[in-house]
This record gives structure tokens, sequence and C-alpha cells, in this order.
């Protein structure tokens, strides 16, 4: 299994200018952007919904390429946002999966059936054309020009070690250097967009 | 124009205000009330129809749109709409996102008495968001459409429609 920190690591090198919506791995992220106006680092505003994010995006900007870090436990929230995904069919619409198997934040509970489910199966079953599964750093590390070369949709599930949190939230060090307004605002003005 | 034609909310109408106001792309899961509606906007190929499988997703879409500088728009029945209370909360109310969301009020009824518990729960239900809404019955209330989509940008929130017109013109 892989750690979080090393996939994002890894996958640093073929950001260029494209979009990034970190979702859950934006502490492992935030030391790595080359581009914090093109991050879309707004948190976690509702469960289930980062892929929704990543999807509008896609469509909004078929000039850039969208980079989408989900996880497991979003993506069993809104399971049917993979057949909207694939339907609409985003050529610029890269979806990763960072799998750690378990509610992290909220202590470690494991997630409904977590060791059997193959996440990368699903996609491929509601219509994401490429889709890909990795459990060991050095696979991923081998693989990622090809996928990152071809065109989007594609479907990337990474199997990671959970890094459990416990401390009460109001203790938790804070990670983020901006507001999730000033987030928004500076987006926006970066592409143009108001 | 007839009487019954005046009293009815044709989709025709609904179109005409989202292009007017520029809407690019619409979010939506069918209703009974929008079924019309569904097969004009699918035909045009001014407006990109982006299906969902639950309400809730169309918030975290139509966020991300906005985001990247399109202009979404909702459309979902009153029932989706309860469902997607934390989404609406999350994606749309947090972000400030100014998205329409046209809401079919099913169950709704003017002069009878409401047996549909939907109905009795959904302007109480925007009401503890507080979301503005706004009711349009039939083409004579149309302009409250522009209002809406003119609220939304101004005041940079979400602002409802609600449709209340099952079963009627809206759905022919």
């Amino acid at each position: 299994m892989m750690h979080t920190a090393d996939m994002m690591k890894a996958f640093a090198r073929y950001r260029g200018d494209a979009i990034l919506v970190p979702g859950r791995s934006g502490r492992y992220w935030i030391d790595l952007s080359n581009n914090h106006a093109l991050d879309v680092e707004v948190g976690d505003p509702a469960m289930g919904g980062h892929a929704g994010l990543g999807l509008g995006l896609a469509l909004a900007r078929p000039d850039k390429k969208v980079m989408l870090f989900d996880s497991e436990g979003d993506i069993l929230m809104s399971l049917g946002m993979l057949a909207t995904v694939a339907e609409q069919a985003p050529r610029n619409l890269y979806h990763f999966l960072i799998d750690n198997g378990v509610y992290a934040t909220t202590g470690g509970q494991p997630v409904p059936n977590a060791d059997k489910i193959a996440y990368d199966v699903v996609a491929r079953g509601c219509g994401y054309p490429r889709t890909f599964a990795f459990t060991e750093i050095a696979d991923f590390e081998r693989e990622l020009p090809a996928i990152m070369a071809g065109p989007g949709p594609v479907f990337v599930a990474c199997k990671v070690v959970p890094e459990i949190e416990n401390e009460p939230i109001g203790r938790r060090r804070r990670w983020q250097t901006r507001t999730r307004e000033q987030v928004v605002k500076d987006f926006r003005a970066k592409l143009g967009a108001g | 124009m007839s009487a019954t034609a005046a009293a009815t909310l044709s989709p025709e109408t609904v179109l005409a205000e989202m292009k007017k106001h520029g809407v690019t792309h619409v979010v939506y899961l069918p209703d009974s009330e929008t079924n019309w509606l569904y097969l004009l906007m699918k035909a045009d190929p001014a407006v990109h129809l982006v299906g969902v499988g639950r309400e809730g997703n169309a918030c975290s879409i139509a966020a991300g749109l906005w985001l990247g500088g399109a202009k979404p728009l909702i459309l979902i029945q009153n029932t989706g709409m309860l469902e997607a209370g934390d989404s609406i909360r999350g994606w749309l109310m947090s972000l400030n996102v100014p998205v329409v969301l046209m809401v079919g009020y099913r169950g709704w009824t003017r002069h009878g008495v409401t047996t549909d518990s939907v109905a009795t729960y959904t302007e109480p239900f925007l009401m503890a968001f507080g979301l503005n809404y706004y009711l349009v019955e039939s083409d004579a209330d149309s302009e409250r459409i522009g209002v809406a989509f003119k609220e939304a940008e101004r005041t940079q929130r979400p602002v409802v429609i609600l449709v209340g017109d099952e079963y009627h013109g809206f759905n022919r």
C-alpha cells in the first residue's frame, strides 16, 4: 500500500497548468503545488460532492485539464455521480481516488465493505473508458505518464495507508492558508470568470 | 390567448427565460412537472444538459460550472430538494453560488386541500434555509423567473423558483 504524500509527490510533476481539486488530500498537496490560484482548495463543503465539482469544472473549461482527487467515502455517498461523469465523458477530466478504506477524520471506522470493493471496476461499469487500480507506489509512478498522456475521463484508484485523526476537530492543526472565500475569488480571477 | 392557455405555464416560456438570462448548462433530474421542458431543452443546442441520479449531486456540479465561468441552472422536484439539503447548504450557499433552482412544486394546490406532505414541507424548508423563492404558476408569472435570475446575481446566493403547475400546461 502507498502513502498519500508519496502519491501526490509522484503526481506533482504532471500537473502543468491544470485545474486541481485536492479534495481531502489538500494537506499533502499544499506544499507541492506550483499554482495555488488554480487549486480549488475548498475543503469539504458537503460530503460526496468532489466528483461533481470536478465534473462541473471540466465541462465549464474544456480548454483546461482538471485533476480531481476524490475519496472512497465521498464516492460511496454519491455512487451515481460516476454514471453522470461517464455520460458527460469530459476528455479533460482525470479522476483519482485516494482509498484508505476508512472514515479517517472521524476516528477510522471502516467504510462499508471496505476490503472488497473494486472501485476501478465500478467506474468501468458506469462507463469510464479508462480505469486503473494501484496498491504500490512503484506501479503508480510507472504508469502515470501513460495515464496522463491519454484522454479523459480516466479513473485511477489508489489504495493508501489510512492516516487516522482522533484529535477533536477544534484542536486539529489547520493547514489551509486561505479561506474558502479567498480560494473562490483567486480561482475565478485567475480564469477571468469574475 | 384563451383563458386556459393564459392560466398555464408553457415550457417554451421557461426555456426562453433561461436563454434570455444566459443559462449555459441545466443540471437536472426529471420530474412530473418538467418533462415537456426536458424535451424542448434536449432539442436545443444552446443548452447543455447534465443529468444526475440524485438531486444533491446537482449542487456540486453547479458549483463547479459556476466556478469555471459557466452559468448553470438546477432543475429538480421539491422531493429531491429536501433530499439535497446538505448539498444546497455546503456547495451552493457556503460557496455563494448565484444559481437559480427551478423546483417542481409537487402537491401544490392553490384552492384545494394539500394532501401530499412534500408540498406541506416545501416552503418551511426554504424558509429554514433562508432561501428566497418565487412561485410561478402560469405564463403571466414568467416575469418572476427573470427576477430570480437578477436576484441571484445581485445577492450572490441561490434563489428558488417553485413551479406550481403540475399536471397542467407545463406537463401538457
